[in-house]
């Protein structure tokens, strides 16, 4: 997280230019977002619970305990009871954020990479390259991507690495469209006139002047990236073609628990709160970066 | 005209990534007789000669939109019937979920958003953002689970899942008491952007002098709302219907899986298992046929409703 908002004082053009003030404004703008506030702690929650799973997490998640199937949550050492082959219900929580989170981050950071080049070019280069590629965003922006997912995912062996990959590549267009607006704005403005004449090569261009111009959209974007991928993995795991057993990802954890409704509705009910908990965080920080970098921004 | 050219594009581009998708399906077409049967070289190559795989891709790929556009989709290897048949069997369901939810998620999404705008920075507007932030955020099918865990489960208000109750007569109550749950779900899925949209829609009309007009004028309060101020800030609203299709379809598969609604979705889900791959190509066609109708039938409405939009 720590990254966005460096990213979001980076935006405003260099924290402490202006000696003397310690904040700058967009942080001081988001810091005021209480919800915002309130999804940074909680995303620094998970990701520390994650990093440091085998600390904390109070059994093995792996460990197959056949005499105590199904406890239920508070009973004897399980915090939240047992799965049907009695292992530890929490200490599988905590190590499925690891694979959970990791495939959000690491699939945003797929899409934002594609998402920008193609953005980047497609507003660089105009002309037939321009509507070779938006047409081609349109196209995939008309397919629901849950159903081109669930068939990639059905295609390609599934791993973390595979569904990573499958997330990100099916979810760069939003991010592509927005880029591509961004620097067609700036592209228009004097100092790309003023750089071009001082002899400036298309790449630095891009790199010193045109992307460093176009962060604050891209940040939001990508933060509501991370959410839809964690939304999208567990989409896909519950369905069965995401992360396979015994591989724990808060998806796939719900896969068989409308089996147990009646005798073990703790299944179904925390792994589910932890998406939605984890998803509405990161939402939570979306919305206030995007009110603290660009209040008109429109995503 | 310029975007019925668009549109045709579009809908090419989705018939070619079928297409690629259909070949990057692994064991390839003749998986059937090369893996199961020991069949002799030779005679792979003649089945494959007599089914044009050995021409080149372009041309198999034109032969295979040839056929598409005739409404030959392909046999599904699951039942051995005509995909389009089979996919038109199943349409019936979705619609009629999708439009039970729809109707519910604008009916509710505009007047939350109305009240919101009127009430603007009061609780109310407070919770509704926050609220349609957090329906945004839970898993679909994780709100269809709990929705039958307390609705079915512990209190037995309604059925857990199918379209009917199987050995009655047909009745709208029945079928009803089915919809209530996964029309409740996939409603949810859809509200947030429409309560958002038309809150900010209202923002933007209210404070227009027309509106300042119409109140001077002493026309009553409701009046202006409803007939000056929501007629034009749902104008917009109409292009938001279009772009949802996906969405629509995307939470239509969902809530069918866990509400074991027999619709399309459900059928894709069902058919991802068997790797019935005609079947999962034809949905994937046929749903970008209508989100491409979709879209341009909302852009034509409103350039029929707005005056002000006019297409070259």
């Amino acid at each position: 997280m720590s990254e966005s908002i460096g990213a979001a004082i980076r935006a405003d053009g260099a924290p402490g230019r202006i000696r003397g003030r310690r904040v700058s404004p967009p942080l001081a703008r988001f810091m005021r977002h209480r919800l915002a506030i309130l999804g940074t702690a909680m995303v620094s929650l998970l990701l520390l619970s994650s990093f440091f799973a085998p600390d904390i997490a109070p059994r093995n998640p792996l460990y197959i305990d056949l005499m105590s199937r199904f406890a239920p949550p508070l009973h004897g050492p399980f915090v939240l009871g047992t799965d049907p082959l009695g292992r530890d219900l929490l200490s599988r929580l905590i190590y499925a954020g690891r694979i959970s989170l990791t495939v959000g981050f690491a699939a945003m950071l797929l899409s934002a990479v594609v998402g920008t080049a193609v953005g980047t070019v497609a507003a660089y280069r105009g002309g037939a390259i321009d509507s070779i590629f938006m047409r081609f965003t349109d196209v995939a922006f008309s397919l629901p991507s849950i159903f081109l997912l669930l068939l990639l995912a059905a295609f390609i062996p599934p791993s973390v690495v595979s569904i990573t990959l499958i997330i990100g590549l099916t979810s760069w267009m939003a991010t592509a469209r927005l880029v591509r607006g961004q620097i067609l704005t700036v592209l228009k403005l004097d100092y790309v006139e003023a750089a071009r004449a001082g002899g400036a090569s298309d790449l630095r261009l891009i790199l010193r002047h045109l992307l460093p111009n176009s962060t604050a959209p891209m940040v939001v974007a990508a933060t509501l990236n991370v959410a839809d991928a964690i939304l999208a993995e567990s989409y896909v795991s519950y369905l069965g073609y995401g992360i396979q057993p015994p591989l724990a990802s808060w998806g796939n954890m719900l896969n068989n628990a409308q089996s147990y409704f009646v005798s073990a509705p703790w299944l179904a009910i925390f792994p589910g709160l932890m998406i939605a908990l984890a998803v509405t965080s990161i939402n939570f920080i979306g919305d206030g970066l995007r009110d603290a970098l660009d209040p008109r921004l429109k995503i | 005209m310029h975007r019925l050219l668009e549109g045709v594009a579009v809908l090419v581009g989705v018939t070619v990534i079928a297409f690629a998708l259909l070949h990057l399906a692994p064991g390839g077409p003749l998986a059937m007789y090369t893996l199961t049967t020991s069949m002799r070289a030779e005679d792979v190559a003649r089945i494959s000669h007599e089914l044009g795989l050995d021409q080149p891709v372009p041309v198999q790929y034109a032969r295979w939109a040839a056929n598409l556009a005739r409404g030959d989709w392909g046999q599904s290897y699951r039942d051995s019937r005509p995909v389009l048949v089979d996919i038109i069997d199943r349409l019936p369901g979705t619609v009629e979920l999708m439009l039970a939810s729809l109707l519910l998620a604008i009916g509710i999404g505009i007047a939350v958003g109305i009240l919101g705008a009127l009430k603007r920075y009061s609780i109310f507007d407070y919770l509704a953002t926050t609220g349609a932030m957090v329906s945004l955020s839970i898993p679909t099918f994780w709100f269809g689970l709990m929705m039958i865990f307390i609705f079915s489960v512990f209190l037995g208000w309604i059925p857990s899942g199918d379209m009917y109750s199987l050995g009655r007569p047909f009745s709208v109550f029945d079928r009803l008491h089915h919809l209530a749950g996964p029309v409740t779900v996939l409603g949810l899925v859809l509200v947030a952007p429409w309560s958002r949209y038309t809150r900010s829609g209202m923002l933007d009309v209210l404070y227009q002098d027309y509106i300042r007009t119409a109140r001077a004028k002493g026309v009553a309060a409701s009046a202006v709302v409803v007939r000056h101020a929501l007629r034009n800030a749902l104008i917009p609203l109409l292009t938001l219907a279009g772009v949802q299709l996906p969405m629509l379809f995307g939470g239509a598969l969902v809530t069918e899986t866990v509400f074991s609604w027999p619709g399309m979705g459900r059928f894709f889900v069902d058919s991802l298992g068997y790797r019935d791959y005609p079947v999962l190509m034809g949905i994937l066609i046929f749903t970008g046929v209508l989100v491409i109708l979709g879209n341009l039938l909302a852009d034509l409405l409103y350039a029929v409703v707005d005056p002000r939009i006019r297409f070259g």
